[in-house]
């Protein structure tokens, strides 16, 4: 009972952060600068781990759904396979956890460092609101970083996919049949699906994380316990969330 | 060379500050208890204490980054409490540990509050940056970052960047105790230049007896979170209470019997 008011309380915080972050939205072009810095932080260093991540995830699922096909005789469709799984699921899924690990935690510690060293306060007697310097420039740019690593994260998987299946002698499907059947099973809608779920789950991400970073109370040590807890939470959130969503985006279609 | 301190629009109105029976409890340990001051517009308001007597939680008080237990703290008319205040009044408060931004250099770090509230444009920005780094003699730091400067020029980075701030309301804590005799003596120029180009009201909580008894128009002591005295100035010179009287001129004993007790303790 505690942990779920807990729970509660957190998220209506972590909306209270979110309205009061969008009452600055129209200060956002003035920071184009704080913007581009925070999407080279999001995206751009973000972007070899999930390359190399998402090319072994589409290798061993080319792998795997090879041997099991292999049953069915139905090996011609691991394209079709491969394509789908990577787009709905495992290319926002993974690309979210990297991120949350990455991004996430090093926006708590950031945030939960200046609170710590009071230059949150001093932002305050300064009559800026942090979440308008802070907050809002990072809350744009995974808006915007997320699709971007989502379709690198898919293309990544498909062509690892595609590598082991033309190669690996058990499976030896060549790669023009391959993208042949991922291509014919694949819908438009497949792909911005996957990416409105990273959509959510990064903006939820960053929002979660912001919020645990600026609610630190404490010494150097509180740091690392935010830290901590911005990371479990946001994993918790992007698999519950990812049910959720995966569920509504299936209805809707 | 012109003083570019005087293009704040808030630049002369002052406000006075009223703190009403403020008590401010943390659990159960009781940091202000019923303490009530008066600092009047225009004026240099000195806060004197020992170590751990609440002056800093008071001073964040006045500035509204605490929400007291009871009591209330007004500025002008207005509740310090209130976020809207800050829209109305203009305060700048130099940190006890600075607070400067970590992520920005000494120029950013001042330049900060003007670009965000667009009060001049780029060149003025600079002008008054580097007067104001100029006063503290702070030209050649301008480029470092806050962790590559000693304390005391992280805190005069941090006086230079209430400066900038052009405030009608100045909460300085603590602002000679890292500096040395001949920088702690150009700030008490400082505070009291201040005062008369613009009016600003000052509130200052030291431990520097030389800097209050020179330019304070009023003094407070504040002890175990309360008041324990409070008048101009003169009254503290040769102050008829012991306590505060010996607080302001400490005696030295080498023979003092309390570390005696502590040494024979030790054989
Ligand atoms: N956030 C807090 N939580 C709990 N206790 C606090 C908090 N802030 C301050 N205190 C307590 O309040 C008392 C007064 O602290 P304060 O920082 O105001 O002292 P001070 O008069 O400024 O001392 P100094 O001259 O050493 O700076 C101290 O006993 C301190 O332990
Ligand atoms: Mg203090």
């Amino acid at each position: 009972m505690k942990h779920l008011l807990a729970i509660i309380d957190s998220i209506g915080c972590a909306l209270v952060l979110l309205w009061r972050s969008a009452k600055h939205l129209g200060t956002l072009p003035r920071q184009f600068p704080r913007f581009i810095e925070q999407c080279y932080l999001i995206g751009y260093t973000s972007l070899p781990i999930v390359t190399i991540l998402l090319f072994f995830i589409g290798c061993v699922l080319a792998l795997q759904s090879g041997y099991s096909m292999e049953n069915f005789g139905a090996k011609q469709f691991i394209g079709t396979l491969v394509g789908l799984t990577m787009a709905r699921e495992l290319g926002p899924v993974m690309v979210a956890i990297l991120v949350a690990g990455r991004v996430g935690s090093a926006i708590t510690a950031e945030l939960a460092s200046m609170k710590v060293y009071q230059e949150i306060d001093a932002l305050v007697t300064m009559n800026i609101p942090p979440e308008r310097i802070l907050v809002l420039p990072r809350l744009a740019a995974i808006l915007v970083m997320m699709p971007v690593l989502t379709i690198i994260a898919d293309l990544c998987g498909w062509f690892g996919g595609a590598l082991v299946s033309q190669f690996t002698h058990s499976i030896s499907v060549d790669s023009e049949a391959y993208f042949t059947a991922l291509k014919a099973y694949m819908k438009p809608h497949d792909i911005t699906d996957g990416l409105i779920k990273a959509e959510v789950f990064g903006f939820v991400i960053v929002l979660v994380c912001c919020h645990i970073g600026l609610s630190t109370r404490g010494g150097p040590r509180e740091i690392g316990a935010s830290v901590t807890k911005a990371v479990v939470t946001s994993l918790i959130l992007i698999l519950v969330l990812d049910y959720f969503v995966t569920k509504a985006l299936l209805l809707a279609t | 060379m012109t003083n570019p301190f005087t293009a704040s629009p808030f630049v002369g109105k002052t406000f006075g500050v009223t703190v009403e029976h403020l008590t401010k409890r943390y659990g159960k340990t009781t940091v202000l208890a019923d303490v009530s001051l008066e600092v009047r517009p225009g004026e240099i308001f000195c806060i004197m204490g020992p170590s751990g007597s609440g002056k800093s939680v008071l001073l964040k008080h006045v500035a509204g980054l605490e929400l007291p237990t009871s009591g209330s703290v007004r500025i002008g008319h207005f509740d310090a409490a209130d976020p809207a205040t800050r829209n109305q009044v203009h305060l700048a408060l130099v940190f006890q540990a600075g607070a400067l931004f970590n992520s920005l250099s000494v120029y950013d770090n001042l330049a900060l509050y003007p670009r965000e509230h667009r009060e001049a444009d780029e060149a003025g920005i600079r002008d008054r940056v580097m007067h104001a780094l100029q006063i503290l003699s702070l030209e050649k730091a301008a480029l470092k970052f806050p962790a590559e400067l000693s304390g005391g020029m992280k805190k005069r980075v941090a006086i230079a960047r209430a400066l900038v701030m052009e405030p009608q309301l100045l909460l300085y804590d603590e602002p000679t105790s890292e500096l040395d005799p001949v920088m702690s003596a150009t700030l008490t120029e400082i505070i009291a230049t201040l005062r008369e180009q613009t009016a600003v009201t000052s509130i200052v909580v030291t431990h520097d007896s030389t800097l209050a008894l020179n330019i304070a128009d009023r003094i407070a002591v504040l002890m175990d979170g309360r008041i324990r005295a409070t008048g101009p100035t003169a009254d503290f010179k040769h102050h008829s209470d012991p306590v505060i009287a010996n607080f302001l001129n400490p005696v030295i004993d080498l023979q003092n019997p309390r570390f005696k007790q502590l040494e024979q303790s030790h054989e």
